[in-house]
């Protein structure tokens, strides 16, 4: 009922392979798309950006970079924070370098910077895989962060250790700093989720995204079928390491504004992502957002319910947080171990029979 | 739409503040590696409010209202808890917490809200030249240096020249700040100065420990907070490092750090920025707080030295209010006559006296320029078999020649990175 598909004629192989193949969900995309640019930038204000938006919107790019490396290339990865980390110091040192350069180039730079190390660290997956690789990836992560801690040419000699984002103009519209207005943080974030997310989904349903599929489900007969397994593997991590750059850089600049690198990009931030991409759905764009959105909005979510709302103490809401969240995580992954994307498939399929079903 | 949207969340049934309130928002933190030092802090300033409430009917006849605010010590929550909070009214933010500190550094400056952090955050924000909406007086961490290496120097009979002096830190911008100072102390009487990197949270330190007793220091300075203090004292304890050598800094001397190695800490050092031991406004606590059930956490805390130091924090901020309020002839101020309020406030001996509170702190003045402080500390010693801190010195006044310039190059900087004219002269 709510997905007819009554009328609804595919005429040749373009249309019967678009993104959203049924009317009714091309048309909520475009819905979406149209609140999300049209809607939200005139009624967001400090709280909302802050502290709901501009994080998921960040964690979202982030878990869509490491759901093509782990969800269509199979390769899985431990380091995502460390690279997260590599995107925000190359972009405060491109920002502190070249002033004068639009904010927009940095990230930029600092994803493909982020790529070039996320190949370095990608080698070895030529030889090892599966937990071997996790633990190679391991490495990364700690090594990154220790030589962000240990070199102060990459904080600029400050005392501190810690990075800040000094003030940075899109078209003389400041997004980073703090005279940003909610809207301008909002915006450009938004941008670079939305030009993403639409590159993930061509590059996933074109050659490249079958070859790293191929890889996923089972190396040796893609090798025998003639795909490269050293292209595929190497651009995997070098395309999920430019998102995680960029999402980095985002994190860095636009978000937090001040960074410091053992407690903003440790090993916790790589499990929170790699939880998303679970959660959300291994080889799933729309499940890369859905993670996102699950473990960034759930925490604010119970917060202002159990404080805000129902008066408990904080400490007590706190904890309660982590056991409500971590027994949805369990739940969810035993109701549907391919998380809320499949969920949403099968709520979709279910849908589009309602309310006949077979 | 704007102003509702968050309650929409479900906050709609919270008792927003009446507008009359002051409101001081309270970003503490009683959930992860640094709780312990979180808890008791957090009790004495909510406490305080309650005592100023229900003992003289508020500030002024308008009564203070704390929200709480959970951040774990962590840096994006702390964003968060800035964010949900600061359009209630907040008349200052108070985060005890340096990363959190450099976050929201820039936001209190673009929102016009004064952010106080007393003894840490970043030191160079004493330069109120510089920094309009920050303060860090009583003390900041340069200051902690200084009057740490002081005191050895005293101890020495002046003469610190070959010894060697290994600084134990908390590998974040909170440990990273006495290094500059104590590199510079280190040129100017000749000691040896070695830097040892602990990482978060800390509880992992048997490599440090075994590289100190390879070196074998003739003092170790820490610079701890949470449970890596715990972990320090018990590390020293095993590989028998002399406890009177061992000296932390203030943030790393409080009865949690030390109960924990039991009689092994005996002896162990810290600094202090608050005085320590039986002060008349306990007492008041206890029967206008306390006895009526209306004490912040499990109400265990009361006296303990993060508590004091909690309390003192809320004291301080009660008492610049109280200048506003006199400053700006109303009652109802908002966040910039606070801010004024801060700029303009003296404790005398006298004023602390008064309080219930005599001697906590050292006597200082705030003005435009300087919003730092006196910058003097004390040295405590830890009494394992009573079970108490011992004040060691009276207040230690650090050396200006060596913090002043590091303050004004460091605060300069940030001045021309952020294209900030300076205020006053």
């Amino acid at each position: 009922m709510f997905y007819r598909e009554a009328g609804d004629f595919k005429t040749s192989y373009n249309e019967d392979n678009q993104t959203f193949p049924i009317l009714f969900d091309r048309y909520r995309y475009y819905a979406v798309l149209v609140v999300a640019f049209a809607v939200i930038p005139f009624v967001v204000n400090d709280y909302w950006a802050n502290a709901i938006f501009v994080p998921f919107l960040i964690y979202a790019i982030a878990a869509l970079g490491l759901n093509i490396l782990v969800g269509y290339c199979g390769q899985l990865s431990l380091g995502t924070g460390g690279f997260m980390a590599v995107g925000a110091y190359a972009c405060y040192k491109l920002m502190t370098a070249f002033p004068d350069v639009s904010i927009v180039f940095h990230v930029i730079g600092a994803g493909l910077v982020t790529a070039a190390v996320g190949v370095l660290f990608g080698l070895p997956s030529l030889r090892i895989k599966g937990f071997y690789l996790a633990v190679a990836t391991l490495a990364a992560q700690f090594f990154l962060v220790w030589l962000f801690n240990k070199v102060p040419w990459f904080y600029n000699n400050s005392a501190s250790g810690q990075i800040s984002a000094p003030e940075r103009t899109v078209f003389s519209i400041p997004v980073t700093g703090p005279n940003t207005d909610a809207w301008a943080k909002y915006m450009i974030c938004l941008v670079f989720v939305v030009v993403l997310a639409w590159i993930a989904r061509n590059l996933t349903r074109g050659t490249v995204g079958r070859s790293w599929m191929a890889i996923r489900d089972m190396d040796i007969a893609a090798e025998i079928i003639g795909v490269n397994p050293l292209k595929a593997k190497l651009t995997a991590f070098a395309v999920s390491s430019f998102y995680v750059g960029i999402a980095g850089a985002l994190f860095f600049a636009v978000y937090l504004g001040a960074v410091e690198v053992g407690e903003a990009f440790g090993i916790q931030k790589s499990f929170l992502i790699l939880f998303m991409v679970i959660i959300g759905g291994l080889g799933s764009i729309f499940g890369s957002f859905a993670g996102a959105a699950f473990l960034v909005l759930l925490p604010v979510l119970l917060k202002n319910v159990l404080v805000g709302a129902m008066g408990w103490p904080t400490d007590l809401a706190a904890h309660l947080e982590l056991m409500i969240v971590g027994a949805l995580i369990i739940l969810f992954l035993i109701a549907e171990p391919h998380g809320l994307a499949q969920l949403w498939r099968i709520g979709k399929e279910k849908l589009r029979l309602w309310p006949f079903p077979h | 739409m704007n102003k509702l949207a968050p309650l929409a969340l479900g906050a709609a049934l919270a008792a927003g503040p009446a507008l009359a309130d002051l409101v001081f928002p309270d970003l503490s933190y009683r959930t992860g590696p640094y709780a312990a030092g979180g808890i008791p802090f957090s009790d004495g300033y909510q406490d305080y409010f309650t005592l100023v409430n229900e003992r003289d009917g508020g500030i002024g006849g308008v009564r203070a209202q704390v929200i709480e605010c959970e951040t774990g010590y962590n840096t994006e929550k702390g964003v968060e808890c800035y964010e949900a909070t600061k359009g209630q009214g907040a008349l200052i933010y108070q985060p005890l917490s340096t990363g959190i500190t450099y976050q929201l550094i820039p936001k209190v400056e673009a929102d016009g809200i004064p952010l106080h952090t007393m003894g840490y955050g970043r030191t160079s924000a004493a330069n109120g030249k510089v920094f309009e909406w920050v303060f860090n007086y009583p003390a900041n961490y340069w200051d902690a240096a200084s009057v740490a290496i002081k005191y050895l120097l005293e101890e020495n009979g002046g003469d610190l020249g070959g010894k060697k002096i290994t600084l134990l830190y908390h590998n974040s911008a909170y440990g990273k700040e006495p290094i500059r100072t104590l590199e510079d102390l280190s040129k100017k009487h000749g000691f040896t100065l070695n830097t040892i990197p602990v990482d978060h949270p800390g509880q992992e330190q048997k490599s440090q420990w075994l590289q100190i007793r390879r070196e074998r220091p003739d003092y170790v300075i820490m610079w701890g907070w949470g449970v890596m203090n715990q972990v320090a004292v018990q590390e020293a304890a095993n590989i028998r490092f002399p406890m009177d050598h061992f000296i932390g800094n203030w943030w790393a001397g409080a009865e949690h750090d030390v109960t924990p190695a039991g009689m092994a800490a005996d002896g162990y050092k810290s600094l202090n920025m608050n005085k320590i031991g039986d002060l008349p406004v306990f007492e008041d606590i206890k029967t206008y707080v306390h006895d009526k059930g209306m004490a912040a956490g499990d109400g265990s805390n009361l006296g303990k030295v993060l508590y004091t130091r909690g309390m003192y924090a809320a004291m301080l901020a009660v008492e610049a209010a109280k200048t506003a309020q006199g400053l700006h002839g109303t009652p109802d101020i908002d966040a910039s006559m606070m801010r004024d309020g801060m700029e303009a406030l003296e404790m005398t001996a006298a004023k602390m006296e008064a309080l219930g509170a005599p001697g906590i702190g050292p006597e200082f003045s705030v003005s435009c320029a300087n919003h730092g402080g006196s910058g003097m500390g004390i040295v405590q010693q830890w009494n394992a078999g009573e079970g108490k801190w011992v004040a060691l010195t009276d207040f230690i006044a650090p050396d200006d020649a060596i913090i002043d310039p590091l303050i004004e190059d460091d605060s300069m900087a940030f001045a021309a990175e952020n294209e900030i004219s300076l205020r006053c002269e």
